[in-house]
């Protein structure tokens, strides 16, 4: 079957499949330079852990972990990682668009540009925002909701060790073969077998396939989490409005990514058994795709924002001094969004050619979710109004975020107005307003959730002053980023242009690039000061409430202990934690033994092996996908006979890491 | 609200300051002066709110700053107020209800597929636009010419658009005469648009696809009627002819295609263009819906398969060049089937009629 999609001449080995030496992209420099880079980091790396022998704590402590801090830890790790990698496509476009005006062709051909593209949206969406904001979830929300760990701890270390794996599917293909060049949702027949021949388009099917397992997984883990194992007490109107984000966040995952994974088995059908789907010939209709996708599409992008929402809901409320104002409009507001963004998902193809009344509809309904996201700005503005604002880092960020996103909004709703999105449409104006939302919205909440949660997860906090710079540097560098998209766009320019004939547009996209500059120093900025706080910790050492927080997380010590909490919260209302202090609580003097779930290697095999399955996919490696596919199935049906799944810290070991607890 | 023009010259103005071709801000057609006073509308409605929430956002931070000398005014009891409420909900939506009164009106008076006989501005011009890999064919049915790369119409008349594409998606964009449709291969969308004043306009395709899509872009020339005349005339004395052979040899990919223009064009070109049966011994889409809807070819059908192929002689490789992807092997296939009917089908069918073209 593989024959009929196969290059002419190209001959599927029984062993290699289709893959041979000249898949290796040693002919160009760019990759040669960045593998050299990779390669010798690498092998410090491992030197380095070798020398100061962590090899075992790294297996013991962080791979198998079920422990929801530490897999959140690693998620953030995660995207940090591969906003690097996102982070450099980015330079490199705006280099190449900064380059290649009036008849110069810049730096990179077609074939290199438009993988870059591909794979800036790609890993950005899937790999840094979703790798971000599940991490944000993973690490807080258990706290919050006074909880231990999540339903299904062994479940979180699955989904996280696929998530990865189809990050490194990703990443195998800058230096083993190439990826797509068909844009981030890979719209057919562009993307079909005929018109993306080669392993790039398959990379970009068994990635997002893989990591969309661990993503849906993780959803079903959070939601039962939230129902199911709140501390004694807490009704759902209780719990904070992060958690309410984190719940409708999860819902959406679960209700939106299986049409994702639908499409793209589709795809792949037509890709590798000849099926017509979304052919031109044989009946097959692209614009399914189309609908489909963004039927998923639509929803993702609110996956994304919700939980940050909550995030500068925590944060706005306590570094105001005050609960957070209208709670219960909060939680509506966020519930209609959840319902609402899966009914306007033709607002990305207004231009296909739907009637008038189509086209109406959605555009109306795209506008209607403006009004609960309103009143979430302004719920956020009158909670500093009366407050004590205290100026530090992530309220920089939240200011930043209030300024940016509301700007965004704005053009969202331009772009809603049909008639005005047949001229915007694919033009920079809305690459423009997409980052305009995902940085000003998504960046800045897991920026400013960072520097919020960091003293918690590690008992110090992040300095100050390299902090302030990273937000100065990420929010002008912003302005002067796409900005200039936004003049480019009413000038009619188009997305994804490799080159361009007239040089008046160059200016701006100079412009665009040094803001792009800018945003590597904040960049730059936000590894230094994880490198210098870890450095200066002692100094930087604070008490398990820096902030003077208001809910349960901040009852924790920092760095807090495996069980959380050494004794169960009784919850009597919101912002729990607040009233606890008025009331001057300490813990129970004596404590009970706590049941806690034991670490497991099956989820980081089970990936591991995923990702042997989706690389002998892409290249045709039969043999190699069924012995992986088989061994997935043999770990998990393995995994069903381990009966050893927990165990109970002492009360002895409880009491002893509370009171050290209580002297830091 | 309409009627502003001096607003609507000062931020023209001010973009234009910047000696830029501010296409979408200055509209040289109806639709783009209707979408572009739209735009400005829409901006105006929602400043409305957006501006006193940028001031908010700025001011209460520094305002009830925690150092501030005097404090009294703290007030944490303050969470919850149902006269701010109704404000904070009740301004988005009466915004909204505006908002959206306009957008009903604006997107039917738009929608591209509506005529612009309503303006009364003389006999329409006939375009059908394929898209091919990368290069823009026009076909003016009327006037029996075609031309590639380059779009020459009366200025003052209003132009109807067909669209189609030959393999992948693409959009016609002309952002200084209005918005844009998408061209698909296998069907047709339509577009209709107007240039009021002679003058060149940048057009492209603003729907990525593939390695020659930079380059996929056209001059749209709105002339005088005796130009567009004088153009149609040189256009006709050109030797070359768009059949259904040549049009096959122009659809191979190329990037960057210089402008040239064809003196006469085969009856019936754009139809099978759209029905993806140029090629002969094809079945156009229409027929094969037909064939479909009266029970499919059945088992005996799969021999036929090569009739319905399409995609496959199109294929690219990343660079954009024609690749012979092996075909497929319909006859081994019908014959397998039928030493094992029953796999299939159940029951044998008859074999429908195949309507090649």
């Amino acid at each position: 079957m593989s024959t009929e999609v196969a290059n002419a001449g190209e001959v599927i080995s029984p062993i290699f499949g289709r893959l041979t030496l000249d898949w290796i992209p040693y002919h160009e420099p760019i990759l040669i330079g960045t593998f050299a880079g990779v390669a010798l980091g690498g092998l410090a790396v491992l030197a380095l852990m070798t020398y100061f022998r962590l090899w075992m704590p790294l297996w013991r402590d962080w791979v198998t972990s079920v422990d929801h801090k530490k897999i959140g830890i690693m998620y953030m790790v995660l995207g940090f990682i591969m906003m690097v990698r996102g982070f450099a496509d980015a330079l490199m476009m705006r280099a190449q668009q900064a380059m290649a005006a009036g008849g110069a062709t810049g730096y990179l051909p077609p074939h290199h540009f438009d993988q870059v593209f591909t794979a800036h949206g790609v890993i950005m969406i899937f790999f840094v925002a979703m790798a971000f904001v599940t991490g944000v979830m993973n690490y807080v929300m258990p706290a919050q909701i006074g909880a231990r760990d999540v339903a299904f701890p062994f479940l979180n270390n699955f989904s996280f060790w696929m998530t990865v794996a189809g990050a490194l599917l990703v990443n195998i293909s800058l230096f083993v073969g190439e990826f797509g060049r068909v844009g981030w949702l890979a719209f057919p027949p562009l993307s079909g077998a005929a018109y993306s021949t080669g392993p790039g388009m398959d990379y970009y099917l068994w990635s997002l396939q893989i990591a969309g397992v661990g993503t849906t997984l993780s959803g079903i883990n959070l939601i039962a989490t939230i129902l199911k194992m709140r501390a004694p007490g807490m009704k759902l109107m209780d719990m904070s409005v992060f958690t309410w984000t984190t719940l409708c966040t999860n819902v959406l995952i679960v209700a939106a990514f299986p049409v994702l994974t639908a499409s793209l088995a589709l795809l792949t059908l037509d890709r590798y058994l000849g099926t017509h789907f979304f052919t031109n010939d044989f009946g097959g209709n692209a614009m399914m795709y189309i609908n489909l996708i963004w039927i998923w599409g639509h929803p993702e992008v609110y996956i994304l924002i919700i939980p940050c929402f909550g995030i500068f809901s925590e944060i706005v409320a306590t570094f105001s001094g005050k609960p957070l104002f209208g709670y219960k409009a909060m939680v509506y507001a966020t519930a209609c969004i959840m319902v609402l963004s899966f009914v306007v998902w033709l607002h990305h193809f207004f231009t296909m050619g739907s009637g008038a009344n189509v086209n109406t509809f959605f555009g109306i309904t795209t506008m209607i979710i403006s009004v609960p996201t309103g009143v979430k700005i302004f719920n956020w503005l009158f909670t500093m109004y009366k407050g004590q604002v205290r100026l530090e880092v992530p309220m920089l960020w939240t200011i930043g975020f209030l300024v940016t996103f509301t700007i965004g909004g704005m053009t969202g709703v331009l772009l809603a107005v049909p008639p005005v999105d047949f001229q915007l449409h694919n033009t920079l104006f809305l690459i423009a307003h997409f980052h305009n939302v995902i940085i000003g919205g998504v960046v800045f909440a897991v920026y400013a959730a960072v520097s919020y949660w960091w003293p918690k997860a590690f008992g110090f906090k992040l300095d100050d002053r390299l902090g302030k710079a990273t937000f100065w540097f990420w929010f002008i560098g912003f302005w002067f980023a796409f900005m200039p998209l936004y003049a480019l766009g009413l000038m009619g320019v188009t997305r994804r242009m490799n080159s361009y004939a007239d040089a008046a547009w160059q200016p701006y996209f100079i412009v665009a690039a040094f803001g792009a500059l800018l945003i590597l120093c904040g960049i730059i900025c936000t590894f230094a000061n994880f490198g210098y706080s870890i450095l200066n910790r002692k100094k930087l050492a604070c008490g398990n409430d820096p902030w003077n927080g208001r809910t349960l997380e901040w009852a924790m010590q920092s760095p807090p202990a495996p069980y959380n909490f050494p004794q169960e919260i009784h919850v009597r209302g919101r912002d729990e934690f607040w009233r606890m202090k008025q009331e001057g609580f300490t813990w129970a003097e004596s404590y009970a033994p706590i049941h806690m779930p034991k670490n497991t290697a099956t989820g980081f095999l089970l990936a591991a092996f995923a990702l042997a399955f989706g690389f002998a996919m892409v290249w045709y490696i039969w043999w190699l996908a069924g012995l992986a596919f088989l061994a997935m199935i043999a770990i998990g049906i393995g995994h069903t006979f381990n009966y050893n799944r927990d165990y109970f810290i002492p009360a002895t070991t409880v009491t002893a890491t509370e009171a050290k607890g209580a002297t830091a | 609200m309409l009627r502003s023009p001096k607003l609507l010259l000062a931020t023209a103005g001010a973009f234009a300051l910047s000696g830029c071709q501010f296409d979408v801000l200055s509209p040289q057609g109806w639709v783009a002066g209707q979408e572009r006073n739209l735009l400005v509308i829409a901006t105006l409605l929602m400043l409305i709110v957006i501006v006193p929430v940028l001031f908010m956002a700025v001011y209460f931070p520094l305002r009830y700053r925690a150092d501030r000398p005097d404090s009294t005014d703290y007030d944490p009891s303050f969470t919850h107020s149902n006269k701010l409420e109704v404000v904070v909900w009740g301004v988005p939506i009466l915004i909204i209800l505006a908002l959206g009164a306009v957008t009903w009106i604006y997107t039917h008076r738009l929608d591209p597929y509506r005529d612009l006989s309503a303006l009364n501005a003389g006999t329409p011009v006939e375009v059908e636009a394929v898209s091919l890999d990368w290069k823009w064919l026009f076909i003016y049915p009327e006037l029996g010419v075609a031309s590639v790369n380059e779009l020459a119409i009366p200025a003052g008349r209003p132009v109807n658009f067909r669209l189609s594409s030959s393999t992948v998606m693409n959009t016609l964009s002309i952002p200084a005469l209005g918005g844009m449709v998408y061209a698909m291969a296998g069907m047709e969308t339509q577009l209709h648009l107007i240039a009021d004043n002679p003058g060149t306009f940048a057009g492209r395709s603003a729907h990525y696809s593939g390695p020659g899509f930079s380059q996929m872009t056209f001059d749209t020339r709105a002339m005088s009627d005796e130009d567009f005349n004088a153009w149609v005339a040189a256009a006709k004395a050109s030797p070359e002819a768009l059949t259904r052979d040549t049009y096959l040899a122009l659809e191979r990919p190329t990037i960057g295609e210089p402008v040239r223009h064809y003196g006469s064009v085969e009856d019936g070109l754009f139809s099978r263009i759209v029905g993806l049966c140029v090629e002969d011994g094809k079945v156009c889409v229409g027929d094969m819906m037909m064939q479909d809807k009266m029970g499919g070819g059945g088992l005996n059908g799969i021999a036929n398969a090569p009739a319905y192929d399409y995609d496959r002689a199109r294929a690219i490789d990343g660079f954009g060049n024609p690749l012979n992807l092996p075909a497929p092997e319909p006859k081994a296939f019908h014959e397998a089937f039928l030493t094992n009917p029953d796999l299939i089908c159940g029951t044998g069918r008859t074999e429908a009629a195949i309507h090649v073209n």
